[in-house]
């Protein structure tokens, strides 16, 4: 069983430790794996924003490089939904996408059959259901089971946790006024569940909700679920 | 029809600080969104549903042609008038022949979104024949002189006081703002029109195939008295509101009342087959028109077709937290919100609505709750596609998306790249996005990259 581990781009460059963590959480329970450095995006950016032909040259440099792993896991549920839901649209190739890719908790919990990683967070934790990995990939109960799962950790649900937090990729600039309001109303329900630190499966809507609450000086801080998992 | 499609994102600037609208569309959305949830989840079948609901939409889609034919048949041999309209104008066009023959005067209409796409009643009344709304929102949006901000509840957007004093400045009423009064007030001027009305104008929510049958489901009986008092009744539906069979009702309207106003069941629903045979309730003659009006466009394309399985319910506007905090007028097109923003540039005009797909942050809420499982967010994705194959989005974009495919093509490059950006940024020049950095802070970038920390320390431990 050959495992590509796939770390997007604005992980790789901006929040590394989310993939250090990823390494350690799969180092740990002998998972066999490999990192091709020629890796670099998946091309949702520009997919997303219509740009279908610039995407599809990206995702053919993708397909070069992941085509011969078994499975291939990603610490990001929006980037696992650009190459499992829609490589088969713009590629149009004989890669089983769809059944290879895997955002990292279900993975865990659901190919290596694994609830706990034996990690230790004495926190009060709130996690925050991403657009992508909640609708486009059905993950809501396999990031909660670890989160439950970690010693010490008190996971705290915040209201309207299914609703977007307003980053959208290119929306948040194009429409920045209606995606602040959005994230605004993300920051306040998590200010209010009384969490010391908001978790998800995706860095980006972390990285938004970050940016709102940094520039309101709230206090809540956020952390990817593989960085809580790892922290044995 | 007011097109404005153009103006979305200064509209939508402008109704993010109105706070009395933000108020009225918080409260209205909650109240029904709640509602909606405890009688969606008292059903234990209800994806089971949304999945029937789906297959027969595609079905009839799929054999559109078929099923309208024999509608068409059946319609006729129980003595209704089939008209078929190509646009607008020939819906219109018919709607007058039809109004001066029998020297109408005053036209009743009951609530239907096709007649506000054609611009129906200003047409009419531009024709010198009064017409008036009757459905109690509609008839409040036409007081106000505005297009509604929702297809299923058209004054959402106003609270019962603006409602009590716009009633007091266009009726000369005593100033109230208890809605049972309000409604008092509506429903005496109301039955005055509908006891005198020539023709009443209807839409339709579906046409069944197999009896030739009209079905309007609604819940203040204006729909009912539109379609019974007057002597002629002329019925506008858009092509694809035709379902094979009359069973397939039951499912129809099980979705429909939940997703639309959160209601079990809607509290009247008119099935109408036929013109006056010996019934006095009846009207004398019936006409159905048959509108395409840019459908067929949609149905040439397999990405678009699904959209015309909407059976216009309003639930994806409810849950978009665009519309939710913009408000339909917005959006200036009578099809706001997500479907809306399919809709629109595909039936009305590309060009003016070409800001619409984008107008979305993608989250899916709109497909969760669709009722007929309708991919709308998916959709939209595709119709962003087609603004750029349409050459519609900006130069300095199409270059910044070249240049970023070049160096995300090849790693050196992208490498590179990663480097320069950590140089400027340490230099202190890092480039200010203020779309993004105006309200949110933008994390700096790691002093060093993941693949940088695993060449140098992780990788040897998995040799």
């Amino acid at each position: 069983m050959k495992i590509g581990l796939f770390i997007p781009c604005y992980i790789d460059q901006i929040y590394p430790q989310v993939g250090v963590a990823t390494v350690k959480i799969l180092k740990k329970l002998g998972v066999k794996f490999d990192y091709p450095l020629n890796q670099t995006c998946c091309g949702q950016p520009a997919f997303n924003t219509g740009y279908w032909e610039e995407a599809k040259t990206i995702a053919e440099n993708f397909k070069n490089i992941f085509s011969d792993f078994d499975y291939i896991v990603s610490p990001s549920g929006s980037c696992t939904s650009m190459v499992k839901n829609f490589y088969p649209e713009i590629l149009q190739d004989s890669n089983d996408w769809e059944n290879k890719t895997f955002e990292l908790s279900d993975f865990l919990v659901n190919v290596l059959g694994v609830d706990s990683t034996g990690a230790e967070f004495p926190h009060t934790v709130a996690y925050h259901d991403s657009c992508h990995a909640l609708r486009e990939l059905g993950i809501k109960n396999e990031p909660r089971l670890l989160l439950r799962n970690v010693k010490k950790l008190k996971l705290v649900e915040i209201e309207n946790s299914e609703d977007c937090c307003g980053f959208g990729g290119t929306f948040s600039v194009k429409f920045p006024e209606i995606s602040t309001e959005m994230v605004k109303d993300k920051v306040k329900s998590i200010v209010n569940s009384g969490a010391e630190f908001v978790t998800s499966t995706d860095s980006s809507c972390l990285m938004h909700i970050f940016g709102y609450a940094k520039r309101k000086n709230f206090k809540v801080k956020i952390i990817h679920i593989a960085e809580i998992l790892a922290n044995f | 029809m007011n097109y404005t499609p153009q103006k979305f994102s200064i509209n939508a600037k402008r109704a993010l600080e109105n706070e009395k609208l933000r108020a009225n569309l918080t409260r209205a959305i909650k109240h029904t969104l709640t509602k909606r949830t405890e009688v969606v989840s008292e059903l234990s079948n209800w994806e089971e549903l949304r999945q029937l609901a789906h297959d027969i939409k595609k079905h009839t889609i799929e054999n559109l042609g078929y099923y309208l034919e024999l509608f068409e048949k059946r319609a006729i041999e129980n003595g209704i008038n089939v008209l078929w309209a190509k646009d607008g104008n020939e819906a219109r066009e018919f709607v007058i022949e039809i109004a001066k023959k029998a020297k109408a005067k005053l036209c009743v209409k009951s609530k239907s979104m096709v007649t506000e796409e054609i611009g129906l009643r200003e047409f009419l009344e531009e024709n010198g024949i009064e017409t008036v709304e009757t459905d109690l929102g509609e008839f409040i949006v036409q007081l106000a002189n505005e297009m509604p901000s929702h297809i299923t509840a058209p004054a959402m957007h106003k609270s019962r006081d603006e409602i009590g004093e716009l009633f007091a400045e266009k009726l000369g009423v005593e100033l109230t703002t208890e809605p049972e009064k309000l409604t008092a007030i509506a429903r005496k001027i109301l039955r005055e029109k509908f006891l005198n009305a020539d023709i009443g104008i209807s839409g339709a929510n579906f046409l069944v195939a197999e009896t030739g049958s009209i079905v309007i489901v609604e819940n203040e009986g204006n729909a009912g008295l539109t379609t019974t008092l007057p002597k002629i009744h002329i019925a506008i539906a858009g092509i694809e509101k035709v379902i094979p069979r009359l069973v397939d009702l039951t499912i129809f309207f099980k979705i429909l009342g939940r997703s639309a106003t959160a209601q079990r069941f809607t509290s009247y629903v008119s099935i109408i087959n036929s013109p006056r045979k010996n019934k006095p309730d009846s009207p004398e003659e019936i006409y159905i028109i048959l509108l395409d009006n840019g459908r067929t466009e949609l149905l040439k394309s397999e990405k678009l077709k699904p959209a015309l399985y909407c059976i216009k319910c309003g639930a994806c506007m409810l849950a978009c937290p665009v519309y939710q905090r913009v408000g339909g007028h917005t959006y200036g097109s009578i099809y706001p919100g997500p479907i809306g923003s399919v809709l629109t540039p595909t039936m009305f005009g590309f060009n003016e609505a070409k800001v619409l797909p984008f107008a979305s942050s993608l989250c899916g809420r709109c497909y969760e709750i669709c009722p007929v499982k309708i991919e709308i967010h998916h959709i939209l994705l595709w119709l962003r596609h087609e603004a750029v194959q349409k050459n519609l989005t900006s130069k300095l974009e199409k270059i910044v998306f070249k240049l970023w495919t070049i160096s995300m093509r090849n790693v050196k490059l992208y490498e590179l790249g990663a480097s320069l950006m950590r140089f400027v940024s340490k230099i202190g020049l890092q480039p200010k996005f203020k779309n993004w950095t105006k309200t949110r802070d933008f994390p700096q970038l790691a002093e060093k990259s993941f693949r940088e920390i695993w060449r140098k320390e992780l990788k040897n431990d998995f040799k």
